[in-house]
């Protein structure tokens, strides 16, 4: 589904290699986790497939299914069925949640060449997915993340990820800010999207957001590569030893 | 053939280009208004507070050019029940106006107003000549002398509609000099909503005078028409637990500066200006707003947001003044500009000057470009970039939007700038 192959990225602005030539398949159905030291390139990998500027590809390919990313604007990426959850999600003074969520489906169903959701409908559909993430009506009016708290951001990202139904979503350092209920009920929400036709990958630095999102394959990054690739007790391993260990071995 | 070239005085040939209505009552505060106007001198770049607005398209003789606009937008207010009075060109229209009897007001037309004890005499002139210090605004004395019509309205009740000032324009080189007056009485409530480029260009006062418990709204949108001028003046004084809420919404217009005078004389008023422009071009929009506090634990609030493009200008002068002895005052402004290209600029003067020792004043100014990270943000949900540059725009403008009480029109407000968007988008 998302196929990565040798892919390089620097800097715009600055002679800085981040990229080294990462290469990754995460298949329709299954859950990859990347975990890796700071700085490691673990976020600009998915920034890079999400389109975000300041980036500059120097090498390699990503695609998800037969559409190469690399090559379309974040809009269009997204309609293509890529979805990144935010570490960081921006606070939009003056847009409600609700306006920017159906402004969101709409245009992707528009992109779709899709017929657009009426207000009713979608509202109905909100209000559901919502009621599942503990997110209240009061929530859904706000503007867009202001005010939330860090666990209130996360479940919007993930609201957002479930009205959407993407093909492949991208994680990124979810459980950052997170307190334990607060990291439960946002791996019960992804938990809830995992479907045959659907593959994630998880982006953290601890272990312990795997112990709700299980996933399949788990992959080691530092220095702009994925240095190890394995199961879930990659995981463990580095949760009782650490990334030194790991790093000297393939060193 | 010239060898005598007379250099006559730009104040006095405009005061002899024009003719002074001689209607009794207001015929003394006409005289004392063009005696301001002599000893003032017309506004000159050099004046402290015409520094970032050239003055002299708003005082040469005659009004420059201005094409009108032809639009099917649906006018203004459409939707809300309220009694209409049709200016065109600064030229009363009775034809289209409705009946000015409304439960709780008397309205009359300044031009018709011939009564020799007219109430109107303690307003008319009487606030734009307080408002003259400590800044001179001799375009408002201009105004106050020479002014054709306008209205007269005096509030003894809570009217249940709106009163609507539509001021059309029809004619390429109309020169529209209007001024209104509202007295409110003690525990009165009223709504004016103002609408249209009125002519080519367009001097207008709007002077109230708000007694104790009275609660005063404006609502004005200044018209589409891309050249025309206008300089318009508000003047307000408030009595105890009053209030004062004003939101102007501005798009397109080759020049305008829109004065706000405000004295809280009373404990506990409220006052609340607020306005939210966007501009492509040929477009310099001068906010010029001065709000005095001398009375106690009152409040006031600038809200002023501008979208600039294309090499438009956007100004902004705002002053808050607390008095010695107006303590627990409440003095908030805000002036932002968003700036969607490097071509624009947004000029920005604030000011507090404070006697008083108990008081809380804020004041922030800034000017910027669209958020790239929430562009990005938007656009990764799958929102194409014009779409999203939009949404954060009007986002932008939601604070000075959100002053406005009535949610029908806030909604009004805020698709007619969507459609501007729209329009000038990329």
């Amino acid at each position: 589904m998302l196929s990565i192959k040798n892919l390089q990225v620097k800097l715009e602005d600055e002679d800085k290699q981040i990229l080294k030539g990462v290469n990754l398949e995460v298949e329709a159905g299954k859950v990859h986790a990347i975990m890796g030291p700071n700085g490691s390139g673990k976020s600009t990998l998915s920034y890079v497939l999400s389109g975000k500027g300041g980036y500059e590809v120097t090498g390699g390919s990503a695609h998800l299914d037969d559409i190469d990313l690399l090559d379309l604007e974040p809009e269009e990426r997204a309609a293509a069925g890529l979805f990144l959850a935010f570490q960081y999600p921006v606070e939009i003074p003056g847009v409600g949640n609700m306006t920017f969520l159906r402004t969101a489906v709409n245009a992707q169903r528009k992109a779709r060449g899709e017929d657009e959701m009426s207000a009713a409908e979608f509202l109905k559909v909100v209000r559901a997915k919502a009621k599942d993430l503990k997110i209240d009506a009061e929530m859904l009016k706000r503007p867009v993340n202001v005010g939330f708290s860090g666990g209130e951001k996360k479940r919007n990202e993930i609201l957002q990820m479930a009205m959407l139904e993407p093909k492949m979503c991208i994680l990124d350092e979810t459980d950052s800010g997170l307190d334990v209920d607060a990291m439960k009920l946002v791996a019960d929400g992804v938990n809830a999207l995992r479907s045959e036709g659907r593959g994630f990958l998880v982006i953290t630095h601890y272990q312990r957001l795997l112990d709700h999102i299980k996933p399949d394959i788990v992959h080691i990054m530092a220095d702009g590569r994925i240095v190890k690739t394995g199961g879930p007790e990659l995981a463990l391993e580095v949760e009782n030893n650490g990334y030194a260990d790991i790093l000297a071995e393939v060193a | 053939m010239a060898d005598a070239v007379v250099k006559s005085d730009p104040t006095e040939a405009l005061i002899a280009s024009l003719a002074m209505p001689d209607a009794t009552w207001a015929k003394p505060a006409r005289e004392d208004a063009l005696a301001r106007v002599r000893t003032m001198g017309l506004p000159q770049r050099r004046d402290e507070y015409w520094k970032y607005t050239r003055p002299d398209t708003l005082t040469q003789i005659g009004a420059p050019k201005a094409a009108v606009l032809v639009t099917d937008e649906a006018p203004m207010f459409d939707a809300v029940d309220r009694l209409r009075i049709v200016f065109v060109d600064g030229v009363y229209d009775a034809e289209a106006s409705d009946d000015l009897s409304l439960e709780g007001v008397t309205i009359e037309r300044l031009a018709a107003a011939s009564s020799d004890l007219h109430w109107a005499t303690s307003v008319y002139g009487v606030l734009e000549a307080r408002g003259q210090t400590p800044v001179a605004r001799p375009l408002a004395a201009v105004n106050t002398a020479f002014a054709t019509d306008g209205v007269l309205i005096h509030v003894t009740g809570k009217p249940n509609k709106p009163i609507n000032l539509v001021y059309h324009h029809k004619s390429e080189t109309s020169d529209a000099i209007l001024h209104n007056c509202i007295k409110m009485d003690a525990g009165t409530e009223v709504t004016l909503l103002e609408n249209g480029p009125a002519a080519a260009r367009f001097n207008k006062v709007l002077e109230v005078e708000i007694a104790d418990g009275a609660a005063f709204h404006h609502i004005r949108a200044q018209g589409r028409d891309h050249e025309r001028r206008a300089a318009t003046h508000i003047f307000s004084r408030l009595g105890a637990e009053s209030e004062f809420h004003s939101f102007t919404m501005t798009v397109n217009g080759q020049l305008t500066r829109n004065d706000c005078v405000i004295e809280l004389t009373g404990d506990d008023a409220i006052a609340n200006v607020a306005g939210a422009c966007v501009g492509d071009g040929d477009f310099h929009h001068d906010d010029t707003v001065f709000i005095t506090h001398d009375a106690v634990n009152c409040r006031s609030r600038q809200v002023f947001k501008k979208v600039l493009r294309n090499g438009a200008t956007g100004v902004f002068q705002g002053k808050i003044l607390v008095k010695a002895g107006a303590q627990k005052t409440d003095g908030y402004q805000i002036s932002q500009a968003l700036l969607l290209d490097g071509d624009s600029q947004f000029l920005a003067k604030p000011e507090l000057e404070i006697y008083a020792d108990d008081v809380a004043c804020s004041h922030g100014s800034t000017s910027g470009a669209i958020d790239e990270d929430a562009l990005f943000y938007l656009r990764s949900r799958g929102v194409p970039e014009a779409e999203a540059t939009n949404l954060l725009t009007l986002s932008f403008l939601a604070e000075a939007v959100e002053e406005i009480a009535d949610e029908a029109l806030r909604e009004d407000m805020t698709v007619r700038l969507a459609a501007w968007l729209m329009r000038h988008r990329g």
